[in-house]
Formats: C-alpha cells, structure tokens, sequence
C-alpha cells in the first residue's frame, strides 16, 4: 500500500517503542506531526480523519498529562476517545492484564493507548488484542510518543537532529524517557551523554551508544541540547540521593551549570517539573531557551501523527468479528 | 520374591566408577547382583532386553517443589511423582515452601504419607530452617530430622540475618545435620528480576547483580568456618561463586553445592522480550557465568545438579514481567539437559551420572544412588544418543512453564524403576 505523500505503509501494527524504528520511519512521523503543528493552532482544530474510529485510553498508571494529550489528539481528528483509568477499576478487583486487554479487545477498539507501571506490560497486552497499541509508557522501558516529541521540538528549532550533542540529565535509571530517546538520537545521528550519579544510572548504560558524566560541567560542556529528568519524589530522600539540596547543587540545572553549553543550548523536560530539585526557576522559565511548554504543544501534534500513522491502513472493511 | 533380570545393557555406576556391558538381577525391592551374564541364575525371572541402552542408579533430584499441601491445582505428589518417573528421577526431595510450610513434624509426616500412597518416585522432604521460614525462630530441628526432614533450609528464600543463621548452623551442628541455602543476599536482590547488565538496561527491568549471590556465599562459609556445620549452596549461578566454593572445598570446610540445568544451558539472553518462563531465581547470568557453571561442574567444586522445579501455573506466568512467579519445571528435562554436558565433551558420561544420583545420594546421606547388590533396585535405563525436541505441553507435571519449547536434546528415558517396580515404561 503506497502513499504518494508520505511514502511507504508504516510497516508495524503497533507502536511500542523507539527500538525497532528506522530513521526514515521516525522522519516520517515528525514530517506529518509538523503539519498538526500548525493545524492546533488554527480556530478550527477538528478533522474527520478518524470518524467512526474508537480509541480508548487505558492507563494502569496515573497521568493527567499524556492521558490529556492523546485525549485531545484523538478528538482533533475526530475520532471517539474514552479515557478508562484501569488503575482504579478492574485491577483492584484482581483482574489480570490479559483479562482487561480481552474485555477491550471484545469492545472493538481501533486504537488502545496504554500505559502501564511494569516494564514489557504494553507489549504483553499489544499480543493479545486485534487492535493498534500505542505505548505511552512501561515501567523503565520505553515511551515512544515523549521521545518524538521531543525530536520534533528540537528540529523545529535546531532544523535538524543530525550531529547534534544532547546531554540527558538526572534519573536515567528508573527512566523510560531516557530510554526512548537515547534510542531515537542515536538512530538520527544525534550524539548522546547522559549526565547523573552513579546511583541513577543502569549497569552498562554505555552499552546503550551514550558517553557517561558524573559531573554536570564536564557533561555539559558544548551540547547542544540539555535534557533534564524528573527525580521521583521517593528516590529524593536517602534512597538514591542523599537529600533534594545536595542533588540541586550538583546536579539540578542553573544557570551556573548551563553555562558550559553552549550558548544557543535549548532546555528540555519532560514534566512535570521539580523545581529546585532538577532544575532552577529561572532557566525553566527561560523564555529565549527553554522550551518545554513547546515540548507540551509538540505532543499533542506527535500523538495525532501517531494515530494517523497506525490507523491509516486499517480501510473501511468489514471488521472481523471474534472467532469468525 | 518377584525377580526381574535386565539384560545386555550398558552398566554405569558413579559410586564405584564402573561403566561395563552386563546384566542386573533384582529381587523383591533390591539389587542382587550386577554385570557379567546373570542368565543362569536367573531363572524364572522376568527379562527386559536392555541391548544398547544405559542403565544407572535412578536420578535423585534434591531440589524440588512439590506444592503439596496448599496448591495442587500447580502440582501435587502424585502429578509430580509423574513427571519424576517419565525424567528417571527416583527419589525427590521437597522443599519447605508449601502453605503451610514444612516447619513442623506433622508436615513431614503428611508429606511421608501422601508419598507411601502415590507410590510413584520417593518423596524425602527438607525442614524449615526458621519457623514460617521468616528468617527468626529457629525450627525444631532434632525432632523434624528425627521424623525424616533430611536438611534444613528455607527454601527459596535466603536466611539472611547473620545471626540466625550462625545459630541455624551453629544448633544443626550438636545434630550432624545439612543446612541448605538459597544463596542470595536480600538485600541487593530486592525487587530484581533479571541479570545486571545490558539486558536488563535495555529491558528496564529491575536488575540483581552477581554479588548477591557472591556476598552471601562469602559470609555462609564464614559463618561455616564458625561452626563447622555441613552446608549446602543451592543453584550457583555465577562463577565467582563457583571459585568461592572451589577454595573452600581446597581448605577442608565441610561444603557442598549444586546448580540447575538452566544455569549451564542457557544465559541472560533467553529472556529475550521479557519472556516469563526464562525468569528464574537466581536470574540467568552471562555466557561468562554460564562457561564457569559447566567449568565447576567439570573440576567437581559443584557436586550435584538439581532440577530446581518449580512449577506454576498459567495465571502466574502470563503477567507482566517483574509481576511474573520465579522458576521453571524441571523433572522431565533434568537428564535430558544434563546430558548435554556429556554430548558437548565437557563431562563424562560417569561423572553427570554421579551429580544425578551418587553425589545428591551421598550429601543427603541417603542410601541410594548405587547399583549394588543390597541397594534399592531404584534404576533408569535410558537412551543416552535419540534426540528429540522437548514439548511442554507432553510435560506429566501439572504446569508448564520452562523456556524448552522445541529445544533440541539428545539422550531419552526408557524405563524408570522404583524399589524394582516399574513406574514409568516409555511407550512404543
């Protein structure tokens, strides 16, 4: 099935992470995000591409954030979009996660965006259902949609994601952020450094394609982009870090810090924010470099790409029916 | 007295080290006589032609859970006592982990009962260390040995108070008695899942290092040197551990272990995209752990393989990963993968046949594990060369969780005797 604008079929059924995708594939994403880019900021924000279609929202995990993103994504496009918060419902009454993907998939969703506290648990569902699964975060694993948001932030304004250096700050260890996108800029060309103690970090994370810093002025020294992480706010206390002012002051960015960058360094998070823990007020709110409320915008424009993208080859034929 | 004569096969017994083509009569539940040509003084015996089979002491197998009593829709005596049979396993030895526990002598005396009733493979069952195996108390371990617990242990979780288990150590000494290990420090593995390493950075799964298992080897054999008691590592998993118990062993301390077949056969890559039937506790380790395995089983620092089954049912396995039971069904594969130590030249055929039977035997001080006239006729005779493809699903054991699926193995049980009754005859 070709299309002679955006190129060949997405190749995949669902979107479970960055790993597995080909630059081409990532580039096409952002290329179709990039024009809802601009279509969220018109009066008249509503398409009919996904009339008829139902996505469901289906998150074991508390997020007002995503959950509101792909909520607004799905509506743009017309689509039908029911928000289940699982964590409170089916899951306390001992249901499985295989139960709860069958009483869904029994719903003939077209879309299910997931997300779910235990690693691999997105994937597990993704198998036993006949509809398109978006991952919108498993445990430390992955999350996709975060790391093309991010990609699409930098290249509108950097013009390219090609040979730049990202330095990604903070918690990598329990973070699913840092996976996706250590994975995306290292398959784009980007050079990635991840920047934390020793305690955040995973065994053999330079396994992964990423230069290692313990030290904020040596990892940040002429990057292009600085990434910073959320700290949970249970690692903050003993477990990992001694305290949230000793983390502040050696790794929560200043402008002290951000010095080192270089001086067109763009300042990224994914949120929601610590602030005074990871990062400062005032380079959060720098108006000139940071942009993580364009972050914000990026996603709801990425998700709606996505949606287009896993439900384009889906056709108007008949549904099939369950054991037929 | 029935008497049964097998005939023409290949004689191998680890014990005395003799591998010869010969006949063994058995009379009523023993031995009688082994090698040469038994014909003439078996007369009006029955006669299993055993040309170009091997035939050895049955496999005791000293680390299994039987989940008998409290969740026998997982597995029971009897469905174990099935898959023993079908693996050539003769003799089992239970862990305590069942609900209730195995922590006091009424457990053990159920336990003996429900084995006398099967009558499939024999059933000897290890004590609770600690009361409720909560790492406190320490069990009544006299009396529960006296009732027939043969070792001491808390199953598949570590006493992990020094103290505690210095006493454990300490008390089981005034009675000569075997203190196994779940050798993993609890603290270090805590919510882990999988090997430290890429694999488990990539997955983003909780990881356990190597030095779990190292740190409390390390402190046992200390607390070993203390007391002077007999002590048990179960399942090694690393090479460090491997070495750690190799220099015990060189300075004399009364120190023996074991390994499972998983961990010699396969590595930290079989979990693949978190596949649940390849999450054991320990983790499966890196293709460097997995080559010192086979190295100590080699250079006999690791005495026994034990198949560490653990079965589960589906309900526990199809879950996300780090919500996944631990373990794997190992009765019905146990010789089957051990014997490619022996096809792949790491072993002789002698020497994985002593860590099936004579060496378990011998630790477990169990008199078993020998083909000798006077020993109980409790005997595999097997193929040791058709290959086949294991199938979970033909598995005599209620659960099905192993990460065997269509694995290739050489070498193939044909008969399985226990006390001279046969229990299982593989058909055709």
């Amino acid at each position: 099935m070709q299309d002679s604008v955006n190129g060949a079929a997405f190749r995949h059924r669902h979107l479970l992470g960055i790993e597995g995708l080909s630059a081409a594939e990532i580039e096409r994403f952002l290329d179709l995000a990039d024009g809802y880019v601009e279509l969220n900021r018109q009066a008249e924000k509503k398409r009919a591409l996904l009339r008829g279609r139902t996505i469901i929202n289906c998150f074991f995990e508390n997020s007002t954030r995503t959950r509101t993103s792909f909520e607004l994504a799905g509506k743009r496009l017309g689509g039908d979009v029911i928000n289940m918060a699982v964590a409170v419902s089916s899951m306390v009454k001992g249901e499985t996660l295989i139960d709860t993907a069958m009483t869904l998939n029994a719903m003939h969703p077209d879309v299910l965006v997931v997300r779910h506290p235990e690693s691999g648990a997105v994937q597990l569902l993704s198998q036993k259902v006949d509809c398109a699964v978006i991952n919108a975060g498993d445990g430390s694993h992955e999350h996709p949609t975060q790391a093309l948001l991010d990609a699409l932030t930098i290249r509108r304004r950097k013009g390219r994601l090609g040979g730049l250096v990202v330095a990604i700050c903070g918690d990598v260890l329990h973070s699913r952020v840092a996976r996706s996108n250590i994975a995306l800029l290292n398959t784009m060309g980007a050079r990635v450094r991840v920047v934390a103690p020793r305690t955040l970090l995973p065994a053999a994370v330079e396994r992964l394609g990423v230069e290692v810093f313990h030290d904020m002025a040596a990892g940040l020294a002429a990057v292009d982009i600085v990434m910073m992480l959320r700290l949970q706010m249970e690692r903050m206390h003993g477990s990992f870090v001694p305290s949230t002012r000793e983390y502040f002051h050696f790794f929560g960015l200043d402008y002290g810090k951000l010095r080192a960058a270089k001086p067109d360094a763009l300042i990224m998070h994914p949120g929601p924010m610590n602030r005074g823990v990871e990062i400062g007020s005032e380079v959060a709110d720098d108006i000139d470099r940071s942009v993580i409320r364009q972050q914000v915008e990026m996603g709801v424009a990425v998700r709606m790409a996505c949606l287009e993208m896993l439900t384009r080859d889906l056709g108007n034929g008949p549904q099939t029916w369950e054991g037929a | 007295m029935s008497r049964l004569l097998i005939r023409g096969a290949r004689l191998l017994d680890p014990a005395s080290r003799r591998d010869v083509p010969g006949d063994l009569l058995i009379e009523g539940e023993r031995i009688a006589a082994v090698g040469g040509d038994l014909a003439v003084c078996a007369g009006g015996a029955e006669i299993i032609d055993a040309e170009g089979l091997c035939l050895a002491p049955g496999l005791v197998d000293m680390r299994v859970q039987l989940r008998e009593p409290g969740a026998e829709h997982m597995e029971s005596i009897e469905s174990a006592g099935e898959a023993a049979a079908a693996g050539g396993v003769t003799t089992m030895v239970a862990l305590p982990n069942t609900e209730p526990p195995v922590d006091d002598v009424s457990v053990v005396e159920f336990l003996a009962r429900r084995a006398r009733e099967v009558r499939l493979a024999k059933v000897h069952t290890y004590a609770a260390a600690t009361k409720g195996l909560a790492g406190k108390q320490l069990t009544e371990m006299g009396l529960l040995a006296a009732n027939g617990a043969v070792g001491f242990t808390d199953g598949v979780r570590a006493v992990a108070d020094a103290l505690v288990m210095r006493r454990v150590l300490s008390y089981a000494r005034s009675f000569d008695l075997l203190v196994l290990q779940h050798p993993e420090e609890p603290s270090l593995a805590a919510a882990g899942e999988v090997n430290e390493g890429e694999i488990a950075t990539r997955l983003g799964l909780a990881a356990i290092p190597p030095a779990a298992e190292i740190i409390m080897i390390e402190r046992d054999l200390r607390l070993v040197e203390l007391t002077g008691a007999r002590y048990h590592a179960a399942h090694l998993s690393t090479g460090a551990a491997v070495e750690a118990i190799r220099q015990a062993k060189a300075r004399g301390l009364p120190v023996t272990c074991d390994t499972a077949p998983a961990y010699f056969t396969l590595n930290e890559t079989a979990i693949g995209d978190y596949r649940t039937f390849a999450k054991l506790s320990p983790p499966l380790r890196s293709e460097a752990d997995r080559r010192a395995i086979v190295a100590g089983l080699a250079d006999g620092t690791i005495d026994a393989i034990a198949s560490d089954h653990a079965p589960w049912d589906q309900d526990s396995k199809r879950l996300p990963f780090s919500s996944a039971a631990y373990g794997i069904v190992g009765l019905e594969t146990l010789l089957p993968l051990s014997l490619r130590l022996y096809h792949d030249g790491a072993l002789g055929l002698l020497d994985v046949l002593a860590r099936l039977s004579w060496h378990p035997a011998r630790i477990l001080r169990l008199p078993i594990g020998r083909l000798a006239p006077g020993s109980p006729a409790d005997l595999v005779l097997f193929d040791p060369n058709e290959p086949w493809r294991i199938d979970p699903d033909a598995f005599r054991s209620k659960s099905k969780n192993a990460p065997f699926d269509d694995y290739p193995v050489r070498g193939r049980v044909v008969r399985t005797l226990v006390d001279g009754r046969t229990i299982f005859q593989r058909a055709g």
